[in-house]
Protein backbone atom coordinates (compact mmCIF):
# COMPACT_ATOMS: atom_id res chain seq x y z
CA UNK A 1 0.00 0.00 0.00
CA UNK A 2 1.40 3.47 -1.25
CA UNK A 3 1.03 6.31 1.23
CA UNK A 4 2.78 10.13 1.30
CA UNK A 5 3.75 10.63 4.41
CA UNK A 6 5.37 14.04 4.67
CA UNK A 7 5.95 14.40 1.18
CA UNK A 8 7.40 11.18 1.02
CA UNK A 9 6.15 8.11 -1.28
CA UNK A 10 6.77 4.50 1.39
CA UNK A 11 5.21 1.51 1.10
CA UNK A 12 3.05 -0.20 3.70
CA UNK A 13 1.97 -3.38 4.09
CA UNK A 14 -1.80 -3.15 4.80
CA UNK A 15 -4.37 -3.02 6.10
CA UNK A 16 -3.18 -0.50 8.77
CA UNK A 17 -5.08 2.45 11.52
CA UNK A 18 -3.49 5.50 11.71
CA UNK A 19 -1.81 4.01 15.18
CA UNK A 20 0.32 1.25 13.50
CA UNK A 21 1.49 3.93 10.63
CA UNK A 22 2.69 6.18 13.24
CA UNK A 23 4.85 3.74 15.38
CA UNK A 24 6.00 2.13 12.32
CA UNK A 25 7.94 5.28 11.14
CA UNK A 26 8.29 7.08 14.84
CA UNK A 27 8.97 5.44 17.58
CA UNK A 28 8.40 8.57 20.21
CA UNK A 29 4.36 9.04 19.33
CA UNK A 30 3.55 11.15 22.12
CA UNK A 31 4.90 14.06 20.30
CA UNK A 32 3.20 13.68 17.37
CA UNK A 33 0.41 15.07 15.80
CA UNK A 34 -1.49 13.45 12.76
CA UNK A 35 -3.16 15.40 9.73
CA UNK A 36 -4.90 12.87 7.17
CA UNK A 37 -5.98 13.99 3.67
CA UNK A 38 -5.80 18.08 5.29
CA UNK A 39 -7.40 16.90 8.21
CA UNK A 40 -6.45 16.63 11.52
CA UNK A 41 -6.68 12.99 13.07
CA UNK A 42 -7.22 13.42 17.01
CA UNK A 43 -4.96 11.05 18.86
CA UNK A 44 -7.86 9.02 20.21
CA UNK A 45 -9.15 8.20 16.68
CA UNK A 46 -5.91 6.66 15.65
CA UNK A 47 -6.79 3.12 16.44
CA UNK A 48 -10.03 3.57 14.71
CA UNK A 49 -8.82 5.33 11.63
CA UNK A 50 -8.25 3.31 8.57
CA UNK A 51 -5.28 4.16 6.02
CA UNK A 52 -6.08 3.58 2.46
CA UNK A 53 -3.79 3.80 -0.95
CA UNK A 54 -2.54 7.12 -1.74
CA UNK A 55 -3.39 8.87 1.32
CA UNK A 56 -1.42 12.15 2.82
CA UNK A 57 -0.36 11.86 5.63
CA UNK A 58 1.81 14.92 7.77
CA UNK A 59 3.23 14.23 11.07
CA UNK A 60 4.51 17.11 13.03
CA UNK A 61 5.85 17.94 16.06
CA UNK A 62 7.02 20.43 18.10
CA UNK A 63 10.65 21.70 17.80
CA UNK A 64 12.46 24.88 18.66
CA UNK A 65 11.49 28.42 17.31
CA UNK A 66 11.64 31.81 17.66
CA UNK B 1 12.20 63.52 60.97
CA UNK B 2 12.69 62.81 57.15
CA UNK B 3 10.30 60.68 55.10
CA UNK B 4 11.79 58.18 53.11
CA UNK B 5 10.24 58.03 49.32
CA UNK B 6 8.01 55.06 48.80
CA UNK B 7 8.89 52.45 46.30
CA UNK B 8 6.07 50.37 45.57
CA UNK B 9 7.17 46.76 46.07
CA UNK B 10 3.79 45.10 45.38
CA UNK B 11 4.59 42.81 42.28
CA UNK B 12 4.62 43.82 38.65
CA UNK B 13 1.70 41.48 37.53
CA UNK B 14 1.60 41.22 33.76
CA UNK B 15 -1.92 40.19 31.86
CA UNK B 16 -2.05 38.96 29.23
CA UNK B 17 -4.62 36.12 27.57
CA UNK B 18 -6.41 36.03 30.73
CA UNK B 19 -3.30 34.78 32.36
CA UNK B 20 -1.18 36.58 35.16
CA UNK B 21 2.62 36.67 34.62
CA UNK B 22 5.20 38.09 37.03
CA UNK B 23 7.95 37.81 34.22
CA UNK B 24 7.98 40.29 31.22
CA UNK B 25 10.33 38.41 29.28
CA UNK B 26 9.73 35.88 26.69
CA UNK B 27 11.98 33.13 25.10
CA UNK B 28 11.74 32.35 22.10
CA UNK B 29 13.73 28.06 21.73
CA UNK B 30 15.00 28.30 18.31
CA UNK B 31 18.54 27.78 17.15
CA UNK B 32 20.09 26.87 20.81
CA UNK B 33 23.28 24.66 19.71
CA UNK B 34 21.73 21.84 22.71
CA UNK B 35 18.33 21.33 23.69
CA UNK B 36 20.14 21.45 27.37
CA UNK B 37 20.86 24.84 26.79
CA UNK B 38 17.42 25.83 25.86
CA UNK B 39 16.60 24.64 29.33
CA UNK B 40 19.00 26.37 30.97
CA UNK B 41 18.29 29.69 29.46
CA UNK B 42 14.32 29.37 30.32
CA UNK B 43 15.39 28.76 34.08
CA UNK B 44 17.66 31.19 34.02
CA UNK B 45 15.60 33.94 32.88
CA UNK B 46 12.96 32.74 34.61
CA UNK B 47 10.73 33.05 31.36
CA UNK B 48 6.87 31.93 32.08
CA UNK B 49 6.05 31.81 28.40
CA UNK B 50 7.91 30.61 25.04
CA UNK B 51 7.59 30.50 21.97
CA UNK B 52 8.01 26.81 19.55
CA UNK B 53 7.21 25.99 16.19
CA UNK B 54 5.90 23.27 14.37
CA UNK B 55 7.80 20.94 11.48
CA UNK B 56 7.57 17.83 9.84
CA UNK B 57 9.00 14.71 12.08
CA UNK B 58 12.09 13.22 10.67
CA UNK B 59 11.35 9.91 9.40
CA UNK B 60 15.07 9.15 9.28
CA UNK B 61 16.42 10.47 11.93
CA UNK B 62 14.86 9.97 15.69
CA UNK B 63 14.91 13.32 17.61
CA UNK B 64 13.94 13.91 21.27
CA UNK B 65 10.98 15.61 22.25
CA UNK B 66 11.38 19.14 23.01
CA UNK B 67 8.73 19.29 25.33
CA UNK B 68 10.69 17.34 27.78
CA UNK B 69 13.20 19.89 28.28
CA UNK B 70 10.67 22.45 28.49
CA UNK B 71 9.06 22.78 31.92
CA UNK B 72 5.44 22.00 32.68
CA UNK B 73 4.07 25.32 33.99
CA UNK B 74 5.24 27.29 30.69
CA UNK B 75 2.85 28.51 28.64
CA UNK B 76 3.52 27.44 24.84
CA UNK B 77 3.01 29.89 22.03
CA UNK B 78 3.50 28.01 18.90
CA UNK B 79 4.56 30.29 16.23
CA UNK B 80 3.19 29.96 12.67
CA UNK B 81 6.72 30.11 11.02
CA UNK B 82 6.75 28.09 7.59
CA UNK B 83 3.23 29.90 6.73
CA UNK B 84 3.03 31.81 3.50
CA UNK B 85 -0.32 33.21 4.23
CA UNK B 86 -3.75 32.89 6.29
CA UNK B 87 -4.56 29.55 5.47
CA UNK B 88 -1.50 28.14 5.82
CA UNK B 89 -1.06 30.06 9.55
CA UNK B 90 -4.61 28.73 10.54
CA UNK B 91 -3.41 25.35 9.37
CA UNK B 92 -0.60 25.21 11.75
CA UNK B 93 -2.65 26.85 14.78
CA UNK B 94 -4.78 24.25 14.49
CA UNK B 95 -2.57 21.06 14.77
CA UNK B 96 -0.50 22.91 17.21
CA UNK B 97 -3.75 22.94 19.42
CA UNK B 98 -3.90 19.14 19.36
CA UNK B 99 -0.86 18.66 20.83
CA UNK B 100 -2.77 19.60 24.15
CA UNK B 101 -0.62 22.50 25.23
CA UNK B 102 -2.85 24.84 25.28
CA UNK B 103 -3.89 27.30 22.38
CA UNK B 104 -1.77 30.20 22.37
CA UNK B 105 -0.51 31.28 19.17
CA UNK B 106 2.28 33.58 17.95
CA UNK B 107 0.89 34.37 14.43
CA UNK B 108 4.48 34.80 11.96
CA UNK B 109 3.12 34.61 8.24
CA UNK B 110 6.12 35.68 5.93
CA UNK B 111 6.71 35.66 2.28
CA UNK B 112 10.32 36.81 2.18
CA UNK B 113 13.52 34.99 2.84
CA UNK B 114 15.59 37.55 2.40
CA UNK B 115 13.85 40.15 5.30
CA UNK B 116 11.80 37.63 7.06
CA UNK B 117 9.27 41.07 7.12
CA UNK B 118 5.65 39.71 8.04
CA UNK B 119 2.50 40.41 5.63
CA UNK B 120 0.67 42.40 7.48
CA UNK B 121 -2.53 42.03 5.79
CA UNK B 122 -2.39 37.98 5.79
CA UNK B 123 -1.79 38.45 9.49
CA UNK B 124 -4.57 40.55 10.69
CA UNK B 125 -7.30 38.18 8.41
CA UNK B 126 -5.52 34.95 10.50
CA UNK B 127 -5.96 36.37 13.67
CA UNK B 128 -9.79 37.20 12.41
CA UNK B 129 -10.47 33.41 12.09
CA UNK B 130 -8.27 31.87 14.92
CA UNK B 131 -9.83 34.45 17.60
CA UNK B 132 -12.96 33.41 16.66
CA UNK B 133 -11.76 29.64 16.92
CA UNK B 134 -10.80 30.31 20.78
CA UNK B 135 -7.23 30.68 20.51
CA UNK B 136 -5.21 33.74 22.19
CA UNK B 137 -3.49 35.64 19.54
CA UNK B 138 -0.45 37.28 19.29
CA UNK B 139 -0.11 38.13 15.66
CA UNK B 140 4.17 39.48 15.11
CA UNK B 141 3.50 42.55 12.35
CA UNK B 142 5.60 45.35 11.20
CA UNK B 143 4.32 48.01 13.56
CA UNK B 144 1.91 50.16 11.32
CA UNK B 145 -0.66 51.46 13.38
CA UNK B 146 -3.75 50.77 10.80
CA UNK B 147 -3.00 47.08 11.26
CA UNK B 148 -2.64 47.38 15.26
CA UNK B 149 -6.03 48.94 15.25
CA UNK B 150 -7.42 45.80 13.15
CA UNK B 151 -5.41 43.40 14.90
CA UNK B 152 -7.41 44.60 18.01
CA UNK B 153 -10.82 44.72 16.54
CA UNK B 154 -9.95 41.12 14.79
CA UNK B 155 -9.79 39.80 19.26
CA UNK B 156 -5.72 40.03 19.00
CA UNK B 157 -4.48 39.12 22.48
CA UNK B 158 -1.96 41.49 22.20
CA UNK B 159 0.01 43.03 19.25
CA UNK B 160 3.99 41.92 18.76
CA UNK B 161 5.75 44.29 16.55
CA UNK B 162 9.06 44.26 15.64
CA UNK B 163 12.01 45.92 16.60
CA UNK B 164 14.06 44.91 13.81
CA UNK B 165 14.91 42.44 11.47
CA UNK B 166 14.59 38.83 12.61
CA UNK B 167 17.85 37.18 14.03
CA UNK B 168 19.59 40.67 13.06
CA UNK B 169 20.57 42.06 16.97
CA UNK B 170 19.85 45.58 15.56
CA UNK B 171 17.52 46.89 18.49
CA UNK B 172 14.98 49.32 17.97
CA UNK B 173 15.32 50.39 14.61
CA UNK B 174 11.72 50.76 14.85
CA UNK B 175 11.30 52.39 18.11
CA UNK B 176 9.63 55.77 16.90
CA UNK B 177 6.75 53.70 15.05
CA UNK B 178 6.65 51.43 18.71
CA UNK B 179 6.34 54.39 20.46
CA UNK B 180 3.05 55.53 18.67
CA UNK B 181 1.93 52.01 19.87
CA UNK B 182 2.45 52.96 23.13
CA UNK B 183 0.44 56.00 22.73
CA UNK B 184 -2.96 54.43 20.67
CA UNK B 185 -2.71 50.89 21.22
CA UNK B 186 -4.42 49.25 24.30
CA UNK B 187 -3.61 45.82 24.15
CA UNK B 188 -0.63 44.90 25.46
CA UNK B 189 2.42 45.16 22.90
CA UNK B 190 4.71 42.58 22.89
CA UNK B 191 8.37 43.63 21.47
CA UNK B 192 9.59 40.68 19.04
CA UNK B 193 12.70 40.34 16.78
CA UNK B 194 15.91 42.15 16.67
CA UNK B 195 16.50 42.45 20.26
CA UNK B 196 20.11 41.80 20.67
CA UNK B 197 20.98 42.88 24.16
CA UNK B 198 19.67 43.69 27.10
CA UNK B 199 19.89 47.22 26.92
CA UNK B 200 18.07 47.15 23.49
CA UNK B 201 15.27 44.93 25.97
CA UNK B 202 15.40 47.84 28.92
CA UNK B 203 14.61 50.54 26.18
CA UNK B 204 11.81 48.89 25.40
CA UNK B 205 10.81 48.41 28.40
CA UNK B 206 11.37 51.86 29.39
CA UNK B 207 9.18 53.56 26.25
CA UNK B 208 5.97 51.90 28.19
CA UNK B 209 5.65 48.71 25.80
CA UNK B 210 4.30 45.65 28.08
CA UNK B 211 6.84 42.63 27.26
CA UNK B 212 9.81 41.74 25.08
CA UNK B 213 10.87 38.56 23.59
CA UNK B 214 14.35 37.49 22.29
CA UNK B 215 15.30 34.39 20.72
CA UNK B 216 18.36 34.72 18.08
CA UNK B 217 20.63 36.56 20.78
CA UNK B 218 20.22 34.05 23.29
CA UNK B 219 20.42 31.10 21.49
CA UNK B 220 23.44 32.31 19.94
CA UNK B 221 25.60 34.25 22.80
CA UNK B 222 28.72 32.04 23.94
CA UNK B 223 26.59 31.88 27.80
CA UNK B 224 23.43 31.44 26.83
CA UNK B 225 22.05 31.08 30.29
CA UNK B 226 23.54 34.01 31.58
CA UNK B 227 22.12 35.84 28.55
CA UNK B 228 18.97 35.05 29.42
CA UNK B 229 19.39 36.07 32.78
CA UNK B 230 20.44 39.64 31.75
CA UNK B 231 17.68 39.79 29.41
CA UNK B 232 15.28 39.22 32.38
CA UNK B 233 17.10 41.30 34.88
CA UNK B 234 17.10 44.18 31.66
CA UNK B 235 13.24 43.79 30.95
CA UNK B 236 12.94 44.48 34.84
CA UNK B 237 15.19 47.49 35.37
CA UNK B 238 13.14 48.66 32.20
CA UNK B 239 10.14 48.06 33.42
CA UNK B 240 10.75 49.62 36.71
CA UNK B 241 12.33 52.57 35.07
CA UNK B 242 9.05 53.16 33.45
CA UNK B 243 6.76 53.10 36.38
CA UNK B 244 8.88 55.75 38.44
CA UNK B 245 8.59 58.21 35.77
CA UNK B 246 11.21 58.94 33.87
CA UNK B 247 12.30 62.71 33.71
CA UNK B 248 12.10 64.44 30.39
CA UNK B 249 15.09 64.16 28.00
CA UNK B 250 16.48 68.06 27.64
CA UNK B 251 18.70 69.77 24.92
CA UNK B 252 20.66 72.07 26.72
CA UNK B 253 22.41 71.65 30.67
CA UNK B 254 20.68 71.81 33.72
CA UNK B 255 22.74 72.29 37.05
CA UNK B 256 22.91 68.95 39.64
CA UNK B 257 24.35 71.15 42.43
CA UNK B 258 23.22 74.72 43.50
CA UNK B 259 23.85 78.03 42.11
CA UNK B 260 24.88 79.95 44.72
CA UNK B 261 26.99 79.82 48.04
CA UNK B 262 30.45 79.51 45.36
CA UNK B 263 33.20 79.77 47.57
CA UNK B 264 34.49 82.97 44.93
CA UNK B 265 35.87 85.71 46.03
CA UNK B 266 33.59 88.87 44.18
Amino acid sequence: MRVIINGQDKEFNGPKNLRALIEEVCPDSSKVIAEVNGGIVKRDAWDAHSIREDDRVELVSFVGGG
Amino acid sequence: MTQTTQIDTQEDIFELGGKRFTNRFLLGTGKFKSKQDMADSIKASGAQIVTVALRRIDLERHEENIIEYIPEDITFLTNTSGARDAKEAVRLARLAREAGHGSWVKIEVINDSKYLLPDNAETVKATEILAADGFTVLPYISPDLYIARELVKAGAAAVMPLGSLIGSNQGLKAKEFIRVFVDEIDIPIVVDAGIGAPSHAAEAMEMGVDAVLANTAVATAKNPAQLARAFALAVKAGREGYLSGLPAKKDIASASSPLTGFLYEE
